[in-house]
Order: C-alpha cells, then structure tokens, then sequence
C-alpha cells in the first residue's frame, strides 16, 4: 500500500468508534477513552490502547475487537500497543459516553464520589451497597425513592 | 548483586505478593457469607492478579531469559517464590481474610505512594495504575475490619484473635536487605524501615476505629521476601494454583 493509499487518520478514529465496549456495548472504545493514539508509521498502522482496570478481562477482548475492525476495513499492516502511562482515568470518558451510560441505567462517574441522581428516576436519595459491582469499573447502588438497584461507573 | 539482580528480585516480591494473596482472595469465590461480599473479594482477586501481570511481565523482561509473567506465575516452586509470608497465610474466617487484606492493603498503597516517584519510569507507570485501584481496596477492607472489630462481642474476639495471629508476618514488610538497599540508592524503591511510621500512622487510625489495639511486638516472620523460609501453606497454595500448567503443560486458554 503506497503513502497516497493510506486512509486518513480521523477515519480510523471513525471505524474505532464504532467498535463497542464488550461490557458496556452502548458505549464505544472510543467514548470509554482507551484509544490513546492512532498513527501510521511508515505503511503500519499504531494503535495505542490503555486499559481501564489492570486485571480487567474484557482488554483482551477489546483488542481482538479493535484488530477485527481495522483489518475489516482493510487495513493490513497494524501494530497494537498496550500503553499503561500514563494511567486511564475516567476523566477520558467523553460527554457523549457518559449521556449514554446514564440513558443506558449506569450512573456515570463524579468527582463527588457517588452517583450524582439515579439514573431510572432521578432522585438524589441514595445508597451505597458496595464498592464493588458487576465489572471492575463499576459499584453497586440502590436508590431509595424508585428502589432500583444500579450501577456507578466509579470514579478513578 | 547488580542493580538488575536487585531489581528482578523487587519486582518477583511484588508479582508474587499480589499473585499470591489475589489467589488466597479468590478462593472465597462463591462461598462468601454474602453476594456483595463475594463479588467485591473476586474484584480485589482481579484486580491484584492484573497487577501481578504487570510486575511479572517487567520482571522477565529484566531477566531476560525469555520467560513470561505466565511462566514465572506457573512454572516456580516454592523456594523461587518472593511473595510476602502474610500473602500466603490461609484465609481462615472471613474476619481473619478481610484484617489480613487491610494489613497488605495499608503497606501496599504506602509502597506504591512512594514507588509513584520511582526513578524507573516502568515502575513508576504501574505503581500510578494499580495505586488508584488499592485505594478502593483499603477503602473497603478499612471499613469491613471497623464494622466488625467494633461489631459484636464474637466479631471483635475473632477480629483481636486475627490481628495478633497476623501482626507478626506484617512485620516482615520492613525488614530490609540488599535488594532493597541496591534500589534504595537508585532512587528506585524506598527502603522498608522508612515506611513504618507511615503504616502505622494508618492502622492505628482505623484499630482505633475498630475498638482493636495494634500489637506492641515488634518480632517479625521472616524470609517470605527472601524465598528463605515459607510457611508451609505456600506449597498446598502452589500445588492448586500451578495445577493446570503442570499437568498439561504448555497448555493454553
């Protein structure tokens, strides 16, 4: 594939956004904020991924996913890094991830620690069961007013 | 010792701790007294074997033997294991499991606090990672040990019982030697005796919490760190966890 071949950048991040999260699937890889850098180099394709959690089962998955939508789409010669530094954070969770985690039932992360309403009904009365939830990004709430349990995408 | 002798031998200590104790948490999978209970221990079991990953990885490519963090996890027996002795103590009540977790969890967020501004950048990358999730895990095991150190009369019995049985192989946390001394002029791991204060600054806070009383023996177990002397828990660990590689070896998932 000769330099004039290669496809532009901005549509690589376009294919990449398209793969969904495996545990969250109404979010994108790229909404989550794991996608850390896109570049050729030379006629080889670098994409740098961070994982959200160290010991978290779905980033072998992830890269599976990623590598069957580029190659999907044609690209032959691609080199994935697993790039730890500097550490995800859910800071990279952009707005358009975080509306849809809400609109999916999963509260998205705060500053303040918790939940900031629940997201079936609203309320602001909540509880914490624990830190710890379904994934290891998650912790598990209940509201008090709907009495839903749900999930918090935890702030890290 | 060279400075790279010093470092595989740091890095195994910290793999094998997190490999070790993520396999002893993981043992309650399924048979916690409650659900939330369960799923939180396998999360913290998750967490600290993806660490382990990390530690285990860097350590064979510092060896450079052309072994892998799979292959040091499974193929080591006992006397090649560098894992902290309270790692591998067996998790008995689920009491003794969570004050066993708080005395690692206070040492580890401690250690990665400093091993942060580590002059070794690759460790400096994974102590920022696997720092922001023991802060959850103290979190928890901080306010499951006051929960019950001032729960019930049985609870802060068998909370005190726990605590006095496993104080002394806690000890062994600052207890240095070469290795650490190597690396602590490297500007690359803090020395072991330095951390004491600020462990027990953080543990007398939540005993007190806890209506418990830190121990004032200063004896330690040793020779975890050292491979030296194992309990014999270890190798009944090992013979479960290695199992699969042993008896089929090279097999893959």
């Amino acid at each position: 594939m000769g330099w004039a071949m290669k496809t532009s950048i901005e549509q690589v991040w376009d294919w990449l956004d398209a793969v969904p999260d495996p545990e969250i699937p109404v979010i994108s890889i790229v909404d989550l904020g794991i996608v850390r850098g896109v570049e050729w180099k030379g006629d080889t394709l670098h994409v740098a991924v961070t994982p959200t959690y160290s010991g978290c089962p779905a980033t072998r998955m992830i890269e599976l996913d990623i590598e069957t939508a580029l190659r999907a789409n044609g690209v032959e010669q691609l080199v994935l890094e697993r790039r730890i530094a500097p550490a995800w954070t859910t800071d990279w969770l952009s707005d358009n991830g975080r509306a849809k985690l809400e609109e999916y039932g999963i509260a998205p992360p705060s500053q303040a620690g918790g939940p900031e309403r629940c997201p079936q009904c609203g309320s602001k009365a909540l509880t914490r069961v624990s830190q710890f939830g379904s994934t290891p990004c998650k912790a598990h709430w209940r509201c008090d007013s709907c009495l839903e349990p749900f999930d918090y995408f935890k702030c890290i | 010792m060279t400075q790279d002798e010093a470092l595989f031998q740091f890095l195994l200590r910290m793999g094998d701790s997190t490999l070790i104790l993520g396999h002893r948490v993981s043992e309650w999978c399924g048979v916690a007294p409650v659900l939330e209970e369960d799923i939180a221990l396998a999360n913290t079991a998750l967490d600290l074997i993806g660490q382990t990953q990390m530690w285990l990885g860097l350590a064979a490519d510092i060896e450079g033997q052309g072994r892998d963090a799979d292959q040091l996890a499974f193929l080591r027996d006992v006397w090649d294991f560098r894992n902290l002795l309270l790692t591998e103590m067996p998790n008995g009540d689920f009491g003794q499991t969570l004050m066993r977790q708080f005395l690692f969890d206070a040492w580890h967020s401690v250690q990665l606090g400093h091993l942060i501004t580590s002059t070794d950048t690759r460790i400096a990358g994974i102590a920022a990672k696997a720092s922001k999730e023991v802060a959850y895990h103290l979190e928890r095991s901080a306010e499951t040990v006051v929960a019950l150190g001032d729960g019930s009369a049985e609870s802060h019995k068998r909370m005190s019982q726990a605590l006095e049985y496993l104080w002394p192989f806690a000890n062994e946390m600052f207890v240095g030697d070469e290795v650490d001394a190597v690396l602590f002029k490297a500007g690359i791991a803090p020395d072991p005796a330095s951390m004491r204060a600020e462990y027990d600054i953080l543990v007398e806070r939540v005993l007190d919490q806890a209506t418990l009383t830190r121990p004032d023996k200063d004896f330690a177990h040793k020779g975890g760190k050292t491979g030296r002397q194992h309990t014999e828990h270890l190798g009944h660990l090992l013979a479960t966890m290695q199992w699969l590689q042993r008896a089929y070896p090279n097999s893959k998932w």
